[in-house]
């Protein structure tokens, strides 16, 4: 599975229950709803044990976490280092 | 314009007898009860809601309880005893350290700080801290903080599993107290006091069915410099007034900024108080001396906070229409 829609299955069968994201790649998953500060830890747990990477706290930023396509960036440029 | 003179703008005389009349009418005409329970912590809040409920029912109708625990602080009971004994209330001191142990609070809060810290035993001190702060946006978490016996010091990042784990064992302790002046309450009729300040409420920095739950809580309304001002004109004993602000629940010394306001009262009930009331950011950034970008940074979080701690202050959801079990008028 591509890290795209491993992170959109994630979200949908973790916070959706298995519902369909309503949100854009580009969107904001807490200012949708979608997701709170809680949230954002899991993924973050989640990318830790599926990737096998280590995210740095000062890496723990909106920037790299509010939306499907900056997750996504933040697991591949991880993935390269 | 100066937004902590006009925090302080208050008649604190009115409001003294604002509030008393209020336990009065609520403690006899709504809530049918013959006084009050108020558990006491040696701080503020707890202080002053105290005073309040004696002023306003007479310290024949208010008891207080002293419930510590290993981990409270030394300063906890002795101040909650000066503080009675200047209300001339009765109290009941119920150690709390047993009912804990029995909870496996201590032994399963060790055990998620060992999975942190491999090194951690329960000769440790530690708290949590959050990573919060006004000078940039960002992702809320937290980090525990321990000390060993022979001064090694460590902080890690907690994961997400570990910290629910370490809040919920923690948040024992609030529980725990709210059962114990529930009992007391019943046993006396009494009703049960809530002392959250506004900060505390509105932010919804409490424990659901801990600290949160109460029959009246009489100073929910008012900002922590307002509680100060409130106190300071009631005669509260000065070494009351003095105390720092604290959880109380760490075995580390721990302050509420620390663990979730991210700012000192002071500098937190300014930006409340002024997005409640349509100050600027502008204004808010020359009172404090910061640049107006953190002072938006701490506005956003005050919306976030509210927003994500709403669900604190609901009551259990019922299905629309389902329900034949009307409130009473």
């Amino acid at each position: 599975m591509k890290t795209l829609e491993s992170i959109v299955s994630f979200i949908e069968e973790n916070f959706l229950f298995g519902d369909k994201i309503h949100v854009s790649q580009e969107q904001s998953l807490t200012k949708n709803n979608v997701i709170d500060s809680t949230g954002i830890l899991e993924i973050i747990s989640f990318i830790e044990h599926s990737y096998n990477i280590s995210v740095h706290d000062e890496d723990i930023v909106p920037e790299n976490f509010d939306s499907i396509q900056s997750i996504t960036q933040y697991i591949n440029t991880k993935k390269t280092e | 314009m100066n937004i902590e003179k006009s925090l302080l703008e208050m008649d604190f005389e009115q409001e003294t007898n604002t509030i008393k009349n209020f336990l009065r009418h609520s403690i006899t005409k709504i809530l049918h009860k013959k006084g009050v329970v108020v558990g006491l912590s040696g701080g503020i809040d707890s202080s002053l809601s105290a005073a309040l409920c004696v002023q306003a029912l007479g310290k024949e109708r208010v008891l207080g309880l002293l419930m510590p625990e290993r981990d409270s602080s030394p300063e906890t009971v002795p101040l909650s005893r000066d503080l009675a004994r200047h209300l001339d209330i009765r109290t009941v001191t119920r150690d709390i350290t047993s009912t804990l142990e029995s909870l496996d609070v201590y032994s399963g809060y060790a055990r998620i700080a060992r999975a942190l810290i491999p090194e951690y035993s329960a000769d440790w001190k530690s708290k949590i801290i959050t990573n919060q702060s006004n000078k940039k946006k960002t992702v809320t978490f937290h980090s525990l903080v321990a000390h060993s016996p022979d001064g090694e010091k460590w902080t890690k990042r907690i994961p997400i599993q570990e910290y629910l784990g370490l809040v919920a064992t923690t948040n024992y302790k609030q529980r725990v107290r709210k059962n114990i002046e529930y009992h007391y309450a019943d046993a006396n009729n009494f009703a049960v006091i809530g002392t959250p300040n506004r900060l505390e409420y509105e932010l919804g920095f409490f424990v659901k069915n801990g600290d949160g739950a109460a029959d009246i809580k009489p100073i929910a309304h008012l900002y922590k410099t307002q509680v100060y001002g409130l106190a300071r004109h009631l005669g509260l004993p000065q070494q009351i007034l003095d105390r720092p602000p604290s959880t109380d629940t760490f075995s580390l010394p721990q302050s509420q900024d620390e663990f979730y306001f991210a700012l000192p009262y002071r500098e937190m009930d300014i930006c409340l108080f002024a997005l409640n009331n349509g100050i600027s950011v502008q204004d808010v950034a020359a009172e404090l001396t910061l640049p107006p970008v953190q002072v938006e940074h701490i506005f956003s979080d005050i919306h976030t906070k509210r927003r994500t701690t709403s669900p604190l202050h609901l009551e259990p959801l019922l299905v629309p229409r389902s329900s034949r079990v009307e409130p009473y008028p």
